[in-house]
């Protein structure tokens, strides 16, 4: 054990440089099929919530891609846009639109109509009651969504490597290949750190993004 | 301020709730729409801010027909209060205030000034309550500041939607107060729709009663209590109350006009005279501009003759007496305590309007609506 650990050990330190480079790499890919979810879900969830008609084709058709296998849906859409990182940011993008798009409708459509109406009654358009009232009290659900479509991102990354997209998934795979069991925690381990990176990243976020006068609901009831 | 004409609203499935309404609120009035669940007054106020459009009809407010007027812009200079109080959880009791007056443009000055202008006028300090949160106010603030919010951009309308229904019956009362308060200092249109009778009676300078999406009788709380224009509002009204209000009737209404007086010179044998005249027991004094000076009695002549020449000489200082205005059980109360048999009635100059006797009592318990037998608690005090 001692001996593999620290074979482990020499093994990152002589391949530092590469292995930051892939897991820089790894990271954009995953933030920016996160960020291109972003990008659709929110507005389709808003969408969603405002055309009650959209919620049931919109999941199903997004439901239907979540359970399509990884490699299955990175080999369908290498052969329309061919190899390269574009191709595993829209594999991944497909994976990341379900919870932030289902995160936005729920957390829109969980808003008290009370205040909705309120804000209406008020004078509010429907542009100032989105902005000023809905985000804001959804935003705790939707950032539930960004995390959980993060963690998956970035997991799901790994296996992009084989269409050319990069990443830790190099690393791992050339370990498969070579039944390098060091090259293979090479890859793993910062990915799997990498994963739960994110995820106290955006507890972070939420906590900062979060209006103390939501925050602390707990303490507030026992006081 | 408002006017409807002939306003009607249908929804799709049929159900009319209003039909055929026509209202015309005057500026400054205290309206409260009153009536049972489902009789159209929430609907007929939500018309207002065209948070409900009518179907038929026409809107005026401030003259203008609410149809071709921006809803965005119409709201913003009509406060609104809902019952489920409605303040944003995740701003500031600031913010929450200042949203209309944000939405219109003030700059940052002078919407924190408006801040301290209203927080005092509900009793809460700006210092420091400014920055909390709704979630760490009391129910009875968070309403106190949904009232400020509807106030802050200085409307001349307000729309309240049983604001206060949602909250215990002590912190309502101390709101149904301050709101009272509010209002004689402001001097605001205000619509307010309640289903509770003592909350119009007290705070509505008119009230409007509502069934079926109609108008069952539109008038002052006064003429309600005491002319209900059928069972129906009778029954809304509650006996006990339109019991009360006899009670509250004020006394010139029951007072002998035009009581036996006589001047402070006048001897004792004339007075006697007088009063076998006019077969009372006795004579109010008064002096030449008709102010009240005292009451003597036959048995008091009697019990003072061999001392006294005139009436004056026996009177007691400093009679006791009602004002113009007083309410009859009020009048009635005292003459059971200071065991009075007659009790003059004067106007702010002390000059003497009427008189009040026993038989008064008589009278009342004839009035309409006084509860016949009745052991309550307004009868007790009058009749024991």
């Amino acid at each position: 054990m001692a001996a593999f650990l620290s074979e482990f050990g020499s093994y990152l330190v002589s391949n530092a440089d590469r292995l930051l480079e892939l897991t820089v790499e790894h990271l954009q890919l995953s933030l920016a099929a996160v960020g291109f979810g972003l990008l659709v879900g929110i507005p389709v969830g808003v969408l969603m919530a405002r055309f009650r008609r959209l919620v049931g084709p919109v999941l199903w058709v997004t439901s239907a891609l979540q359970t399509v296998p990884a490699l299955a849906l990175a080999g369908f859409l290498m052969i329309l846009f061919g190899l390269g990182r574009g191709t595993g940011i829209a594999v991944l993008f497909c994976y990341t639109l379900m919870p932030i798009l289902r995160a936005t409708y729920t957390g829109i459509t969980s808003v008290d109509p009370a205040l909705v109406e309120a804000a209406r009654g008020m004078g509010m358009t429907r542009w100032q009651i989105l902005r000023m009232v809905q985000l804001p009290l959804a935003l705790s659900v939707l950032l539930v969504g960004v995390r959980v479509a993060t963690v998956i991102a970035i997991g799901t990354a790994t296996i992009l490597s084989l269409i050319g997209a990069g990443g830790l998934g190099q690393e791992i795979f050339a370990g498969i290949r070579r039944v390098s069991d060091v090259r293979i925690l090479a890859g793993a381990v910062p990915a799997a750190l990498l994963a739960v990176l994110a995820d106290a990243g955006i507890s972070w976020l939420e906590r900062r993004l979060t209006s103390p006068g939501l925050r602390v609901e707990r303490s507030a009831a026992q006081s | 301020m408002i006017r409807f004409e002939e306003v009607t609203k249908e929804y799709p499935d049929g159900t009319r709730a209003v039909k055929n309404l026509n209202l015309e609120i005057r500026k400054g009035e205290f309206v409260c729409l009153i009536g049972p669940s489902g009789c159209g007054k929430t609907t007929t106020l939500k018309m207002v801010n065209r948070l409900v459009e009518p179907t038929r009809g026409t809107i005026y407010v401030d003259g203008q027909d609410i149809m071709k007027v921006d809803p965005v812009q119409l709201r913003r200079r009509i406060g609104y209060v809902i019952q489920q109080i409605g303040l944003f959880p995740h701003m500031t009791i600031e913010e929450n205030i200042t949203l209309v007056p944000r939405l219109l443009g003030w700059d940052k000055e002078r919407c924190r000034r408006r801040v301290e202008e209203l927080l005092p006028l509900v009793g809460l300090d700006p210092d420091q309550y400014r920055h909390r949160y709704p979630r760490e106010l009391s129910g009875g603030q968070q309403q106190r500041v949904g009232v400020l919010r509807a106030l802050a951009a200085e409307p001349d309308l307000i729309l309240m939607d049983e604001p206060f229904g949602a909250l215990d019956p002590i912190t309502r009362e101390a709101l149904q107060d301050e709101l009272k308060k509010l209002q004689s200092k402001l001097h605001k249109t205000i619509l307010f729709v309640t289903h509770d009778m003592d909350e119009a009676l007290k705070l509505a300078d008119r009230i409007v009663l509502m069934k079926d999406g109609e108008v069952v009788q539109d008038g002052s709380p006064e003429d309600l209590l005491r002319h209900p224009a059928n069972d129906f509002v009778a029954a809304f009204i509650g006996r006990e109350r339109m019991a009360a209000a006899v009670g509250a009737t004020p006394v010139e209404e029951l007072m002998i006009r035009r009581p036996v007086t006589a001047g402070p010179n006048k001897g004792l044998a004339e007075a006697v005279q007088l009063m076998r005249q006019k077969r009372v027991d006795s004579v109010v004094v008064v002096d030449e501009e008709n102010r009240l000076l005292g009451v003597v009695t036959a048995r008091e002549i009697q019990q003072h003759r061999d001392r006294a020449r005139t009436l004056g000489e026996i009177m007691s200082g400093e009679p006791a007496c009602v004002e113009v205005g007083a309410p009859v059980t009020e009048a009635l109360q005292r003459m059971f305590v200071e065991r009075l048999d007659h009790l003059p009635v004067v106007d702010r100059e002390r000059r003497l309007v009427g008189l009040i006797t026993r038989t008064t009592l008589v009278d009342l318990l004839s009035r309409e609506g006084w509860p016949n037998g009745s052991t309550g608690g307004s009868s007790q005090g009058v009749s024991a």
